[in-house]
């Protein structure tokens, strides 16, 4: 699905990604950890194609395709998704409008037909259920005056929409209450089938519990330090990242 | 003032206009025409038209040895807005067109009447109200127009009355066989608890230039209401001064919105002053330039009296190698205390090769004040972008998406949803919308 080998990228005279590693295949949930500022972010744009970050080095290889040659828009319309940790408002777009737009440009760069008022609607009724989101927040301004948690709840409404491969959720349980927590995962739970693959960037254990991964990695001064399975996200919950640090000090 | 015009223009100008065809107001056009040939036109250095070359243009494309040539316009229907049930006023090359006109509101709601005719008609009005808030001394393009008006409007309506219907005034220049210079008028009266809209257009047809210079004045009275729209989508060759001049008596409210879309050198002169307590005033402005379109609006808001109200929100899109130009002067007087006076200009550049120039002027005298201001000139949120486009979206469907969701605050001032509509999808068209 995902092949990432020794990817750099800067912004500005900034260097933050120092030679990431990544493989992904299809059905795997891997986790990104890491301490605040050390590239997770940046690693979930740059897969995105956010033009402000230049790729230094390295190559990402997506379904055999060469990624960074795509367009942000084309990038979506192959099946990749980034569930922003910090989803931007756009006052004047209401969300349904949005989706519209969005679901049909995909559908017409994938040689399906686009759909019309009725049968969109449809789907989005379909997908609300999912996460349980209500359409009046949908015909609001996109994320305008959203609380923290209906924007969360609205990045995973628009990825249930949109029915991508590989979807990158940054910080999506940041601003989620406990119950809107279950009700997210439990979204991103009924769309994962074994043809796609997640990445989950979070500093908390509690969603891994719900979104089990099969790779756990930590991020630090934009590298993988360490990868392992599910069970090293308790040892970090436990541990913090000191003895990290610490390991790659001596190294 | 400094005197940019050659006086072989002037009088060029002045030697084109025959007085005998037009025996109203001889004593005003008179003093107008004095101050012309004194101040002349504004130059370059002219503070008020620093950026905004209309003068040379005046000299350079106009010949003014044509009469206006006679129409041949039989139909307006190009120029309507599509289901709007309203009072239709034509002009027509500064002419009044009364067969082209359609008045269907009923005579008790509301006196409209060509303002020539209301020389003789209405002289009671005329001479309360005519000149009495437009000021040829500081503006020349005024002078201009009171000097040589062709001939304009009389809208009267009475104490208490809603105009049902709006007023629709279509300005149209036909081009087609010469150059067309026209001169027009507005005065409007809108009485004690009374209600009016008013619609404006202005549509140049044919390939020559067209200059068109238009005098508003409009008196809000106790209580009454004006909601004004003005749609300024002309020909690339038009070039247009427009005077509006709006006075508020206490309790009154205007609500405004103008549109600036095409034409070649478009100017207007907006001003409010609010001369009673109590008021509230929304003015609203849009323009969304492309090619070689210089739009320019100065602004005045004049707080004459305590406890009024006014908010000016003009937004600017500019691409291409078009220019716009914001001036927002703001003034409190000494007795205006409890005044609330709010302006944001803001704009977007699409293209490097577009300029904007925008300027606020605050002089506030009162002490017990509350009044803001914010400029800005920027490009569009990339990160907003980015996040359009990570959705499938192409640029270009995501810019304009951004840019209408910019401009529809503006619409706000606009009540009559068919006008709303037509607006929409003016500024549709203008992004090429396809969402
Ligand atoms: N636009 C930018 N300009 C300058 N520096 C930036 C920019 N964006 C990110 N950075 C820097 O790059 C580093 C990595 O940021 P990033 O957002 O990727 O971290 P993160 O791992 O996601 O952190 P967090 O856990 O706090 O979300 C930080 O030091 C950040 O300040
Ligand atoms: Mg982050």
């Amino acid at each position: 699905m995902l092949s990432i080998k020794n990817l750099q990228a800067k912004i500005g005279d900034k260097q933050i990604l120092n030679g990431i590693n990544l493989e992904v295949k299809p059905g795997e949930v891997h986790a990104i950890m890491g301490p605040n500022g050390s590239g997770k972010s940046t690693l979930a744009s740059v897969l995105a194609g956010r033009e402000e970050f230049e790729v230094t080095g390295g190559e990402v290889v997506y379904n055999g395709k060469d990624l960074l040659e795509f367009s942000p828009e084309d990038r979506a319309r192959e099946g990749v998704f980034l569930a922003f940790q910090y989803p931007v408002e756009i006052p004047g777009v209401s969300t349904i409008n949005f989706m519209k737009t969005a679901v049909n440009q995909i559908r017409k760069y994938r040689g399906q037909e686009t759909l019309d008022a009725v049968s969109f609607l449809g789907l989005m009724k379909e997908k609300m259920k999912l996460v349980e989101i209500d359409q009046s927040l949908l015909n609001r301004s996109l994320n305008e005056g959203f609380s923290g948690g209906e924007k969360k709840r609205n990045e995973i409404f628009q990825m249930a929409m949109l029915e991508p491969k590989l979807s990158i959720l940054d910080e999506t349980d940041s601003g989620l209450d406990i119950d809107a927590l279950k009700i997210v995962a439990g979204g991103v739970n009924k769309l994962r089938s074994s043809n796609n693959s997640t990445i989950v960037v979070t500093h908390y254990q509690r969603l891994l519990e719900y979104i089990v991964p099969d790779f756990v990695h930590v991020l630090y001064k934009g590298k993988i330090v360490k990868s392992g399975g599910k069970e090293l996200a308790l040892e970090l919950e436990a541990k913090g990242y000191d003895w990290i640090k610490d390991e790659v000090a001596v190294a | 003032m400094s005197t940019a015009i050659t006086s072989k223009s002037l009088s060029e100008i002045i030697g084109s206009f025959s007085a005998a065809e037009f025996p109203e107001a001889t004593a005003s056009r008179q003093q107008a025409i004095r101050i012309l040939e004194s101040k002349g036109l504004p130059a370059g250095k002219n503070e008020e038209y620093r950026f905004t070359p209309i003068t040379r243009a005046v000299e350079n494309v106009f010949t003014w040895k044509t009469q206006n040539t006679p129409t041949e316009i039989t139909s307006i229907d190009p120029f309507l807005i599509e289901g709007l049930d309203a009072n239709v006023l034509v002009f027509v090359n500064g002419k009044f067109s009364q067969s082209l006109s359609k008045i269907i509101s009923p005579e008790n709601e509301i006196n409209v009447k060509s303002l020539r005719e209301a020389f003789d008609k209405d002289r009671e009005l005329v001479d309360s109200y005519f000149n009495k808030l437009v000021s040829p001394e500081t503006d020349s393009f005024a002078a201009l127009n009171t000097a040589f008006w062709q001939d304009g409007l009389l809208v009267h309506v009475p104490a208490n009355t809603v105009v049902e219907k709006p007023l629709l005034l279509l300005h149209i220049s036909d081009a087609a066989n010469a150059q067309v210079v026209a001169h027009t008028r507005l005065l409007a009266i809108i009485e004690a608890g009374s209600k009016l809209s008013i619609v404006e257009k202005f549509d140049t047809t044919g390939e020559q230039a067209s200059l068109h210079t238009f005098t508003e004045e409009i008196e809000i009275k106790e209580n009454a209401a004006l909601e004004y729209c003005k749609i300024q989508n002309d020909s690339g060759k038009a070039y247009q001064v427009i005077n509006t001049n709006i006075r508020q008596a206490d309790s009154s409210r205007v609500d405004t919105f103008t549109l600036t879309l095409n034409g070649q050198i478009i100017r207007n002169n907006f001003a409010i002053t609010i001369a009673g307590e109590k008021c509230e005033s929304h003015f609203n402005g849009l323009y969304m330039l492309t090619g070689n379109t210089l739009g320019d609006n100065h602004t005045v808001v004049d707080h004459q009296k305590p406890n009024s109200f006014s908010n000016e929100m003009y937004k600017g899109v500019l691409d291409g190698n078009s220019k716009g130009v914001f001036n927002g002067k703001i003034f409190v007087r000494p007795n205006a205390q409890k005044t609330n006076a709010f302006q944001s200009n803001r704009n977007i550049a699409l293209s490097s090769n577009a300029a904007i120039n925008t300027k606020p002027q605050l002089e506030i005298w009162a002490d017990d004040v509350k009044c803001s201001h914010g400029c800005t000139i920027g490009q569009l949120d990339e990160e907003a972008m980015f996040y359009l486009q990570s959705r499938g979206i192409d640029k270009s469907t995501a810019q304009a998406m951004m840019l209408y969701a910019f401009t529809a605050e503006t619409l706000n001032t606009i009540s009559n949803e068919t006008v709303k509509h037509y607006v929409d999808s003016l500024i549709s068209e203008r992004l090429h919308k396809n969402f």
